[in-house]
């Protein structure tokens, strides 16, 4: 069975630590907060200015000058700090946050990433996004293995233009979890039920499949 | 009264001087910290050509949206557009130039500019469409793109509380691009919820000293919510 986005986001808490400062893009990798680990403590940033972010407020809560980087209004948690837009990029382009999160269209060999642009499609921009993956050291891209066409999205070249350059060391699919080492994925881990052949043959780039290959526990 | 009274009493006076063809930095984040009234006005001075930098371009019929209305912003300098239909329209018919630029580099523009420091070195976007044309240089191994500042005849400015020096503070996520905004403009108008009286402002909580603000004016705000998320209680 292919991971659920769920699934997903409860796979990538587990790389969570105490004590690490964390940002999540929007989309799967927000879901990565119901899933933190018990016993640990970690405080998410959002990159409009705000370091300890809380639940969605209630009613009664609901503040218009307080938003994540989602635009959605937002509460901070107890010990929460609010700063410029500047002082939040000094964070991720100073490598202070201890781990991304995000979503993408392509990875590659080579740790380059493609998440913002398709051409011929309207394009909204980046964001932040490239910000992130230049800077932080520890990053994770959650994504489907394959497009909704069948087509591959683990490549030996990311053909869509791209958000950063050799920066992806790690990938989390519906099918499996792999790393980019010395120019190949190296597929560590699969989906209950997913067997070695359907990754091999759902994986365009150079891909060393080693002699065990664990499966997931949920 | 004193040489450093920043305050101004009509949005006539505090847009005064901008024309044609002018280049603007405005605070805010999506439409969350936005100088409405002051982009209120700019739509009823009806001046065209602009050049405006700014996180986003507003939505539909409130913030900067307003401004493709009259078709007033000629480019825009962004990091993510397109929350408004004739943001759209106007970026499709190539009416309207749109520079996409990186959260953090939009930032560092404007505190650049503000600082003093024409252009600065960052990792953001090396080996991307954004770097294409721009300097690389190498340092410790790693590439880094030569980005310049964005240095604005007009910065517009939203904070929460000033006193009549135009030291300011600013209310929650509603800081965001503000602060560095307030630094780039040749002339920084603010506008805020409360002008206060020298004197009333701890000096350790102030966000914006107010040798940055040219004109400061009260205001009331709609503070319309983009994506209004609540949990039940």
């Amino acid at each position: 069975m292919t991971l659920s986005r769920e699934q997903m986001a409860q796979r990538v808490a587990r790389e969570l630590k105490d004590g690490y400062y964390v940002n999540l893009g929007i989309g799967i990798p927000t879901l990565v907060a119901n899933y933190i680990p018990e016993g640990i403590e970690v405080m998410f940033q959002s990159e409009n200015g705000l370091l300890g972010m809380g639940a969605y407020p209630t009613e009664e809560e609901l503040d218009a000058d307080l938003i994540n980087a989602g635009k959605e209004t937002v509460t901070t948690i107890k010990g929460a700090s609010i700063f410029s837009s500047s002082d939040s990029f000094a964070m991720i382009r100073g490598g202070h946050v201890d781990f991304t999160v995000l979503g993408a269209f392509e990875v590659d060999v080579q740790g380059n990433i493609a998440s913002w642009m398709v051409p011929g499609k309207l394009i909204k921009g980046m964001g932040g996004a490239m910000d992130l993956v230049a800077a932080a050291p520890n990053i994770i891209v959650i994504m489907t293995h394959a497009d909704k066409y069948g087509n591959s999205k683990l490549l030996d070249h990311c053909a869509l233009p791209l958000t950063g350059a050799g920066c992806i060391k790690r990938v989390l699919t519906d099918l499996a979890y792999l790393e980019i080492e010395n120019g190949a994925f190296i597929l560590k881990e699969r989906a209950p039920g997913v067997s070695v052949e359907e990754i091999v043959s759902k994986t365009a780039g150079k891909l060393i499949v080693p002699d065990h290959v664990p499966e997931m526990t949920f | 009264m004193s040489g450093f009274d920043k305050v101004v009493h009509s949005y006539d006076e505090a847009m005064q001087g901008l024309t044609d063809g002018m280049t603007i930095v405005a605070g805010g984040f999506g439409i969350c910290g936005i100088p409405e009234n002051l982009i209120n006005q700019i739509k009823k001075m009806g001046v065209k050509g602009l050049t405006i930098a700014s996180n986003n371009c507003g939505v539909d019929g409130f913030g900067l949206g307003v401004l493709l209305e009259d078709k007033q912003i000629k480019t825009m300098i962004a990091s993510y557009v397109g929350e408004n239909k004739l943001f759209e329209q106007q970026m499709m018919s190539g009416e309207l130039e749109v520079i996409l630029t990186p959260q953090g580099t939009l930032a560092e523009k404007m505190r650049a500019a503000g600082a003093g420091i024409p252009a600065f070195y960052t990792a953001t976007g090396y080996g991307t469409p954004i770097a294409e044309g721009k300097e690389v240089r190498e340092f410790n191994g790693r590439h880094y793109v030569l980005e310049e500042a964005i240095k604005a005849d007009f910065a517009i400015v939203k904070a929460w509380k000033a006193d009549r020096y135009g030291n300011a503070i600013y209310r929650h996520t509603a800081m965001n691009f503000n602060p560095m905004a307030a630094t780039a403009g040749k002339i920084t108008v603010m506008e805020v919820e409360e002008i206060v009286e020298p004197g009333e402002l701890d000096p350790t909580q102030v966000h914006t000293p107010g040798i940055y603000v040219d004109r400061l004016i009260q205001g009331t705000f709609e503070k319309r919510i983009e994506r209004r998320t609540v949990r039940s209680a």
